[in-house]
């Protein structure tokens, strides 16, 4: 079943000048077809300006569609009756936590989606107990959000859509201001959301490492969706993705290298272990 | 012609029950031409450490000696420590305000004193540095994107010349080719124009490719100050503190458990390329 129906999407952004006429229009997203099925992992890439962030926007109807629809659920992101259960089954976080945290105390700000709907209060504070652990920043619980970086609000926002379980998280970039521990607790902690309870993960991300462990990959550019396909379909195309102005996982790197250089790799490989695995194969 | 500074710490809400040390007995020299990459995990100390370095911050404990003056010293001139230790903050370009690229950009200058026309001099040549082309100078900064807005804010701090240039995650949310320009760029006032660059970052593989000194905060304190090979033989160490090595390290680390003898300190991309092309060769198995 696909929890994400996108088709035909064309989305304007429309430049007014003073007088309100429009002088210029642009085509953030432009004619995109997406299916993403419930439970499944997916990564999206693409430059900045690529239209990655203005797709992610329409599917918990932060953004509505200029032509095509967004469908969540079967529910068509335009029907005004059903835009608060569409975004209560997709939560959304983004790159800068500090205009996610409304908390004065952490666990306040967790505790606060749950509370809007309506969750009773035993489980409220399970559901904090349980979302701060998992970002590893259950020792924060009782700090002030103020007094801490901008890597452990990232955390704490992420916590915050947790606790109100959704079906779909999209993260926008999520990671792009940790540091490696932190950025590898987010990844595994969406990892787990994914495995364990079949939450369906949306990741924009420019970190191409992160990308690796998701069930299908789609590349932008220019509004379009331009490639698609599992990981290691993906990054074999090295040539291509580059020329959209992405990069290619850190080992698949090395291993185009050494291949330029005449070492004989295979073209598919995406982690530590399977470069290391295949120079040792050699003789 | 140095930044000295010595047991340096820093209390926050100090007298109160919440007090506690965002950076605590520092101890560190800053030469003129160094290329210095400062890494430490989220919440670790590294932005109270540079907001001292210009000023921002004034030590409660120790003492900061630029050029060999005390900064700390009554009536010193805080304004020119400011003009010679530039400074780019996290996300710079929430803090463009003006209506054009170049007045924006002027905004600094002026208000070290100089001239308007002086002002306008001096942005057009940082603003040029940037790779900001001269159709954008009267636009709104508000309708560039991101990389560039970035690189508007960077050419603010430019434009005031200063000696010591630090910038504070100047990558961070910006894609592979607008992350690689602003390098490029901070690479080049260093190489080109001889400034002493301070380099906040999360990637370790940033800093092993560009800096000639590695700065490891952890807790508040300074634990390593050396080498990038020396810092990143530390592999262990870095983990527990919530960082890395550079991947091309663990990469190498494998292989010489799997009895390829290659290079342990190859912490850049192209290190780690040569050093494995070398040891097929030598094992004839290329």
């Amino acid at each position: 079943m696909n929890i994400i129906k996108v088709k035909d999407l064309v989305f304007l952004y429309r430049k007014k000048d003073e007088n309100g006429n429009i002088t210029q229009e642009i085509r953030a997203v432009d004619g995109v077809d997406m299916e993403v099925e419930k439970g499944s992992f997916i990564a999206i890439l693409g430059h900045n300006g690529s239209g990655k962030s203005s797709l992610a926007k329409h599917i918990n109807g932060i953004l509505f569609p200029t032509e095509g629809h967004v469908k969540v659920n079967e529910m068509d992101t335009r029907d005004e009756s059903k835009i608060w259960h569409i975004r209560q089954i997709a939560g959304m976080v983004f790159q800068n936590p500090d205009n996610q945290i409304i908390g004065s105390i952490v666990e306040e700000d967790v505790a606060f989606g749950p509370e809007n709907l309506g969750v009773p209060t035993d489980e409220i504070w399970e559901r904090v107990d349980r979302c701060l652990k998992a970002v590893n920043m259950e020792a924060f619980r009782e700090s002030s959000p103020n007094k801490l970086s901008g890597g452990q609000k990232q955390r704490v926002a992420i916590a915050g859509i947790m606790a109100m379980e959704p079906e779909c998280i999209v993260l926008d970039e999520p990671t792009a201001m940790l540091d490696p521990r932190g950025r590898q607790d987010v990844i595994d902690t969406i990892h787990e959301l994914n495995e364990k309870k079949g939450i369906t993960i949306l990741l924009i991300t420019h970190n191409m490492d992160e990308v690796i462990g998701a069930d299908k990959v789609f590349v932008m550019d220019q509004g379009k969706v331009v490639m698609s396909g599992k990981p290691r379909e993906i990054f074999t195309r090295v040539e291509e993705i580059k020329s959209y102005g992405l990069e290619i996982p850190h080992a698949t790197e090395l291993a185009y290298r050494l291949r330029q250089k005449g070492v004989n790799l295979p073209k598919d490989i995406l982690t530590r272990e399977e470069l290391v695995e295949a120079i040792c194969q050699l003789n | 012609m140095s930044i000295k500074l010595e047991h340096l710490s820093h209390q926050y809400a100090q007298n109160s029950a919440s007090s506690f040390y965002a950076i605590e007995d520092i101890n560190l020299t800053i030469e003129k031409g160094e290329f210095i990459g400062l890494i430490g995990h989220t919440g670790s100390g590294k932005s109270t450490l540079i907001q001292h370095l210009n000023g921002l911050l004034k030590g409660t404990e120790g003492s900061y000696f630029f050029d060999g003056e005390d900064v700390y010293a009554e009536g010193y001139n805080m304004k020119k420590l400011r003009s010679k230790v530039g400074m780019s903050f996290q996300y710079p370009e929430h803090q463009l305000f003006e209506v054009t690229v170049l007045k924006d950009v002027c905004f600094g200058p002026m208000n070290m004193g100089l001239s308007e026309e002086e002002a306008i001099i001096e942005s057009k040549k940082a603003l040029e540095a940037v790779g900001l082309a001269e159709k954008y100078y009267d636009k709104s900064p508000f309708e560039l994107s991101g990389g560039q807005k970035r690189r508007v804010a960077i050419a603010g701090v430019l434009a005031m010349n200063p000696e010591y240039f630090i910038l504070d995650e100047p990558t961070a949310g910006l894609d592979p080719v607008g992350r690689d320009r602003i390098l490029d760029l901070i690479y080049n006032l260093y190489k080109e124009r001889n400034m002493t660059i301070v380099l906040v970052s999360h990637s370790m593989e940033d800093v092993a490719r560009y800096a000639n000194r590695i700065l490891v905060m952890n807790k508040g304190h300074l634990m390593f100050d050396d080498k990038p090979v020396e810092v990143f033989r530390h592999k262990k160490e870095l983990e527990r503190m919530g960082l890395s090595a550079p991947e091309t390290s663990y990469v190498m680390e494998e292989l010489q458990k799997r009895g390829l003898s290659v290079n342990q300190d190859a912490i850049t991309m192209e290190q780690a390329c040569d050093s494995i092309l070398e040891a097929l060769k030598e094992g004839k198995r290329l």
